[in-house]
Order: C-alpha cells, then sequence, then structure tokens
C-alpha cells in the first residue's frame, strides 16, 4: 500500500516537474508583446497570436495576399499571408498565425487559424451588446 | 464460519438486483432528456452571433468531453476503493468504466476536430487542451490494456487501479490547459466561477444534453455491472438459481 502510494506521488511530482520544464514549448502561440520582447525565435517558424486591429486588414486586389496587423493591447505586429482565410477571420477576431519574422520585422504567415472566445449569444443580443443598450442576461 | 466470504457474495448479488431494478427508470430518463435537449438545441435555439449554426456542435462536444473527465475519475475512485479494501465490486465498476470514459474521450476529440475545421480552420493543433484530451484516451486505453493482459481478474484490476490513479494527475491538466497555456481552444465558458458566458436560451439545451450523457453512463455502466457480477460470481449458487435465458 505503501509502496504504491509513493509511486503515484513520485510520479505525479515527476510529472509536474516535466510539465514545469516543458511549461515554454506547451506555449501555443507568442503575444505581440512576447516578439517586441524578443523572446520569440527569430531564425524559426513559431507562431504569433492576438487580435486582428480593426481597420489594418488590406487586401491585394491582384492576388490573395492579405496584409493586417495584430496586437495585444500593448504591441502590435504586422503580419502579411498569402491564402485563404477560415470563415472566422474579421477585424477584432483572435487568430493565431504560423511563420517566421522577415529582416524588416514583418510575420510572413504560411497558416492563419481563427481564435473565438468563450462567448456565446444569439446575435440580436450580440447587437444590442455593441450598441451598449441592454444585457439581456448576458456577461459581455 | 467465514462471513466475510457471504458478505461479499451477498454485495455483488445486492448489486445485481439493484442494477435490474434501476435500469429500466435510467434508459427511460435517458431518452427522455435526449429527446428534450436534442430538439431544444438543434432546433430552439437561437444561432451563435459569430459561429451561426455550427456552434450546435456543442451540444454533443461539450457533454462528451465533460463525460471524458467524470469517467475517468470515477474510474480511478473505483480503482482506489479497489486497491484499499479489496472490494470486488469497486473493481467491476473501475473495468465497466474504462471502455466508456475511451468512448466519450474519442467523441469528443472527434466531434472537436469536425468543430475545429470551419472555425479555426484546421482538423487539429498541437495545443495543450487538445495534446491532454488524447493523454487522456491513451491512458484510458492503457487502463483497458491492463485489464486484458492478465489472466487473474484481480490482478488485471490492481494494475489498472495504479495506472489510472496514476492518471488522474492529467485531470486538473486538462481543465485548467486553456488557462495555464495560450491555446488555440477556447477559454471556459460554463465551468468557471463567474456567470457563464453563454446566453441562458443556449445554455440550458446545454446543460439537459449534459444531464442526458450522465444518464447514459449510467445507465451503460449498471448494464456493464451486471454482466461482469455474473461473469465473477458464475459459479455461486444465487447465480446458478438464476433464470438466464442463455445458460447453456
Amino acid at each position: 500500500m505503501l509502496v504504491i502510494g509513493l509511486g503515484v506521488l513520485g510520479i505525479g511530482v515527476a510529472v509536474a516537474l516535466i510539465l514545469a520544464a516543458f511549461n515554454q514549448n506547451l506555449m501555443y502561440f507568442y503575444s505581440p508583446s512576447e516578439v517586441a520582447r524578443g523572446e520569440a525565435p527569430g531564425n524559426r517558424a513559431f507562431r504569433l497570436g492576438g487580435m486582428v486591429v480593426k481597420g489594418s486588414v488590406q487586401r491585394d486586389p491582384q492576388d490573395l495576399t492579405v496584409r493586417f496587423a495584430v496586437t495585444d493591447f500593448a504591441q502590435q505586429r504586422t503580419v502579411t499571408y498569402k491564402g485563404i482565410l477560415p470563415d472566422l477571420f474579421r477585424e477584432g477576431q483572435g487568430i493565431v498565425a504560423i511563420g517566421q519574422l522577415d529582416p524588416g520585422g514583418v510575420f510572413v504567415a504560411s497558416e492563419v487559424l481563427a481564435k473565438h472566445d468563450e462567448n456565446y449569444m444569439p446575435p440580436e443580443v450580440a447587437q444590442a451588446l455593441k450598441d451598449g443598450k441592454a444585457q439581456a442576461g448576458m456577461k459581455p | 464460519m467465514n462471513f466475510a466470504f457471504l458478505h461479499k457474495y451477498a454485495s455483488l448479488m445486492h448489486a445485481y438486483r439493484l442494477s435490474r431494478t434501476l435500469t429500466p427508470w435510467l434508459a427511460g430518463l435517458t431518452l427522455a432528456l435526449f429527446a428534450w435537449g436534442l430538439v431544444s438545441g438543434l432546433v430552439f435555439a437561437p444561432a451563435d452571433y459569430q459561429q451561426g449554426e455550427s456552434f450546435r456542435i456543442m451540444y454533443v462536444h461539450v457533454p462528451s468531453a465533460w463525460m471524458s473527465m467524470f469517467v475517468y475519475v470515477t474510474m480511478a475512485a473505483a480503482g482506489g476503493a479497489a486497491l484499499v479494501w479489496k472490494l470486488k465490486l469497486a473493481e467491476i465498476v473501475a473495468r465497466a468504466c474504462a471502455p466508456l470514459g475511451a468512448s466519450f474521450t474519442f467523441l469528443a476529440l472527434v466531434t472537436g476536430s469536425l468543430w475545429g475545421k470551419p472555425m479555426w480552420g484546421t482538423w487539429w493543433v498541437w495545443d495543450a487542451r487538445l495534446t491532454s484530451e488524447l493523454i487522456l484516451l491513451f491512458l484510458y486505453l492503457g487502463v483497458m490494456a491492463l485489464h486484458g493482459a492478465f489472466d487473474d481478474r484481480r490482478a488485471a484490476a490492481r494494475a489498472g487501479a495504479v495506472l489510472s490513479l496514476i492518471g488522474v494527475v492529467n485531470i486538473p491538466i486538462i481543465h485548467f490547459s486553456v488557462e495555464w497555456w495560450s491555446t488555440l481552444h477556447q477559454g471556459a465558458t460554463v465551468t468557471k466561477f463567474d456567470k457563464p458566458s453563454i446566453h441562458i436560451d443556449m445554455l440550458i439545451p446545454l446543460l439537459v444534453m449534459i444531464a442526458a450523457f450522465q444518464c447514459y453512463f449510467f445507465w451503460n455502466l449498471l448494464v456493464r455491472v451486471r454482466a461482469q457480477i455474473l461473469e465473477y460470481d458464475r459459479n455461486a449458487a444465487w447465480v446458478r438459481e438464476l433464470d438466464l435465458p442463455t445458460r447453456a
């Protein structure tokens, strides 16, 4: 009984230590602030996450190239991407882009994923919240 | 006379009878809750402001994911009881939980993947939530493999119990993964201390579906436990006296 208890305890501690060691690698994406502080890898691909800045999306009329900025409300980073964006991609939406920084500090994405938040509500309620009129049983 | 010996048999026999009484009630409750939850969730709940109709897969995904963790904790608790008190009934419950939990986990992963493709733009990412849920599936498969790896049923139960107890450490990791690490998966909508971030008309069908999944699990668990009681006790006098249709 004692052996099993100690075994479980030991493995629990081992898992905790492994998780602590891998903490950085489990981070799915870096924020623009972390990139600005130079914490993101410079020479290989990484993921950049943040909100698409309102009014920043520019589409190239010739091809599928899109240029936009992502923010964590402290820092911004310009992203370029050539390809088809997910349905949820829009200004003000959280996204995760996979790619690399070019020498000019622009993030060149090879893939863009949309991240939705934990809020669910009917469109009318969302509109009402936007207009600041009603709370209608929802916390914003 | 060894009365402890008698008590064990009495307890399995009692569990068998209790299971037989409860099963039809649970079956009826499960079907009623599923009918209510599915109709209100898939038909009457309003579409989401961002995800439109696609968010309705939540009514299968969220209950499956909840059950994947609930069943694991049940299995580990039964395993613990089996180790500490050498309870046959606890061994049986733990053994019956494993394939059910693995199925819920698989369902959560598949529905999540089907949801991820249109919304995120990908079937799968190695973020902390998805990875820890996948580890949960492997834990279930490991426990099932241990249950099947020994000729001695009781040794198998002990081995499975040790692995399931060790794996409990994964449960808080799954739940808090979306807080501890930045993930592509969304944060908690319902299971948090704050008010749920979901409109009441969408929340009620979700809670009904979770209740339906819970009842389905208990129903299925009782049936499986009953079958295994018969297997454990197949040579006991009370089983021989049962009028079982398939008895050769």
